[in-house]
């Protein structure tokens, strides 16, 4: 077993991760930038570097800083938490040239689900369905006319090098598609440095549900149910939840079979996740791969019973997988809620700010991970996201109900949070008979107007 | 001596007219002036490890249990130097190891008392066995070395203290 970990990471995943390493008493060794001198993770952790000034790239992406605080400190490994260098190939390699164990899968694997047309491909051979659209990436503006014919509008535009609900664009008819392939293509320049494009058939009325696996260094995989992540703005999830009301028994072992025959098509370890479009047939196909954590892992923590980063750290560190996948048992139902900086009210424009009052709900069935404390200020270089509220409950309308009540009580004084958008949501009449899919913000807020509120 | 040691000491001091004091005992010497922060120098010998003093207003999340390890960093207090308008200072703009010199038998790049030039070489910071020459990016005549030779120094750390010329 690992004796030091270094966090690559920030904020509430930081301290996530800090708290399994406090469990299997491995020493901790935590990054910041300057802005995040006074975060919690920082002080959590037995060691601290501040690694760069507050942009991003030039801390907690900053590999050399990064490396060379690992190596001061003596780790034996570092786990990448979610977003910034998890899913970055370069980053797992130079931790192996420095024989530092890159707690993820290999290099390969993330190399491989990151280039989204190649792990369709992958997907397709392995005989996992996958989405009707383009195989490799678009060459020219005319194959785009030719697979959307051929896929049926309404079609997506996506950015091979895209990924977190970024760098999507919809078209609903032939005549808007010159255009918007031209635009979208100087986007993803923009924002990934890579302008290539794929095309995929639009699944109306579809419900996002991923698969969560875990997968050891010999062979074994599990895989620990659904989750259900439909409420999302702009691609972005709000609410998560899990099981899905869509998904039934007989589904869950189909899915879960689909996903481990994906992973073991593209030898995958550790932890990870594979999402699906569900659409109204009742039929799945492949998405993509996050070859990460993902931040709505508490869902399928709660349900399941596993630590997934405890188990993320003994994987890395050569235990083979505890159990198998009988010993898996989806257990009651779990929802959570991604607390964000935001004002509802203002079309959900980030406002970082300085929280005056603090106060976390508790009681049955509540958990709340956060890096939020009372007299501290948001900064403003990195996401919007401050706390993850996640109920469980014995069924899903338990689960809601605790919910509600947790996020009434929660007390987050001195900024605007998304809080009483979540608060209306749960009291929706839609979602609280689970029909929910990826349009359900969009129209719920669409109806909101109408409305008048 | 221990963390507890060291406050109990502390605590006597704050009773008396004594202003200053110094102790050496095996490993370990401490300075204690009255109304300052005190620092305590770590051993010579690498296995010992001490609680950096301005900790003690620091609350750490967990109770130290014993020896803990002092966060590679200076400690957060002694990281605030209050410039006087006349001073600036020199820091490191990458993590790794401090060395003074180009080499461990070489004189070191600067001392104190000489005047540096912007864009003269003042140390060297290695990181991954690359030896990085830091430049300056102020001219003014050194009046204080802060940081030990083969020292590990993160990012914005204060190298060294200039007062402007």
């Amino acid at each position: 077993m690992f004796q030091k970990i270094l966090i690559a990471n920030r904020g509430e995943i930081a301290l996530r991760i800090i708290r399994a390493c406090r469990e299997l008493d491995i020493a901790t060794v935590a990054i910041y930038s300057e802005a995040d001198r006074d975060s919690l993770h920082v002080r959590s952790a037995d060691e601290a570097f501040c690694v760069g000034p507050a942009p991003q790239a030039r801390s907690y992406t900053n590999i050399p800083n990064i490396i060379s605080a690992a190596t001061l400190a003596g780790v034996d490994a570092i786990h990448p938490g979610y977003g910034l260098l998890a899913e970055n190939a370069h980053f797992a390699e130079i931790c192996d040239t420095h024989q530092i164990k890159f707690i993820g899968p290999t290099m390969q694997a993330i190399e491989l689900m990151g280039d989204k047309m190649a792990a369709k491909r992958t997907m397709r051979e392995a005989g996992v369905p996958v989405i009707p659209g383009s195989l490799v990436p678009l060459a020219h503006v005319e194959q785009a006319i030719e697979e959307a014919r051929a896929a049926g509008y309404p079609v997506m535009l996506k950015c091979s090098a895209g990924g977190g609900g970024r760098g999507i664009r919809a078209v609903y008819e032939e005549r808007e598609l010159v255009q918007a392939y031209h635009t979208a293509r100087s986007e993803a320049e923009a924002s990934f440095g890579n302008p290539e494009l794929y095309l995929e058939k639009l699944l109306e009325g579809a419900r996002h549900v991923e698969v969560q696996i875990l997968a050891d260094e010999f062979g074994h995989a599990v895989h620990l149910g659904e989750r259900d992540c439909s409420v999302q703005r702009r691609h972005q999830k709000i609410i998560e939840e899990s099981p899905s009301e869509a998904v039934d028994d007989k589904t869950r072992a189909a899915l879960g079979e689909s996903a481990l025959r994906g992973a073991l098509a593209v030898g995958y370890t550790n932890a990870g996740t594979i999402e699906f479009l569900f659409d109204r047939q009742g039929k799945f196909y492949f998405m993509e791969m996050n070859t990460r954590i993902q931040v709505e892992h508490p869902v399928t923590e709660l349900v399941t019973g596993v630590d997934l980063i405890k188990e993320q750290i003994r994987i890395a560190a050569g235990e083979p997988l505890a159990f198998r996948q009988r010993d898996i048992v989806l257990r009651g139902h779990a929802i959570e809620c991604r607390i964000n900086a935001e004002d509802p009210k203002k079309n959900f424009m980030p406002k970082p700010g300085r929280v005056d009052f603090y106060h976390v709900p508790g009681g049955p069935g509540i958990r709340v991970d956060s890096c939020l404390y009372a007299g501290y200020t948001i900064p403003s270089f990195y996401d919007s996201m401050v706390a993850k509220v996640i109920a469980w409950g014995q069924d899903r309308t338990e689960a809601i109900a605790r919910m509600r009540r947790a996020l009434e009580e929660m007390v987050i004084d001195g900024i605007t949070t998304t809080i009483p958008f979540q608060l209306e949501v749960l009291a929706d009449p839609g979602f609280l008979r689970g029909e929910i899919d990826i349009g359900f913000v969009q129209a719920f807020l669409a109806n909101k107007t109408d409305a008048g509120s | 001596m221990n963390v507890k040691e060291i406050r109990e000491l502390v605590r006597l001091l704050a009773g008396t007219d004594v202003t200053e004091l110094d102790l050496e005992t095996e490993g370990m010497k401490i300075t204690i002036k009255k109304g300052q922060s005190f620092h305590a120098v770590p051993a010579a010998q690498p296995g010992m490890h001490i609680v950096a003093a301005p900790t003690l207003e620091y609350a750490p999340l967990h109770p130290a249990q014993g020896p803990v390890a002092v966060p590679p960093s200076v400690a957060p207090a002694q990281a605030e130097q209050v410039l006087a308008p006349n001073q600036l200072l020199i820091v490191a703009p990458m993590v790794g190891t401090y060395y003074r010199a180009p080499s461990p038998e070489a004189d070191p790049y600067v001392q104190v008392g000489e005047v540096v030039e912007q864009g003269q070489v003042v140390c060297i910071i290695e990181a991954m066995k690359l030896m990085n020459e830091i430049e300056s990016e102020v001219k003014g005549r050194i009046v204080e070395i802060l940081v030990e030779n083969a020292q590990p120094v993160e990012y914005g750390q204060p190298l060294y203290l200039l007062e402007k010329v």
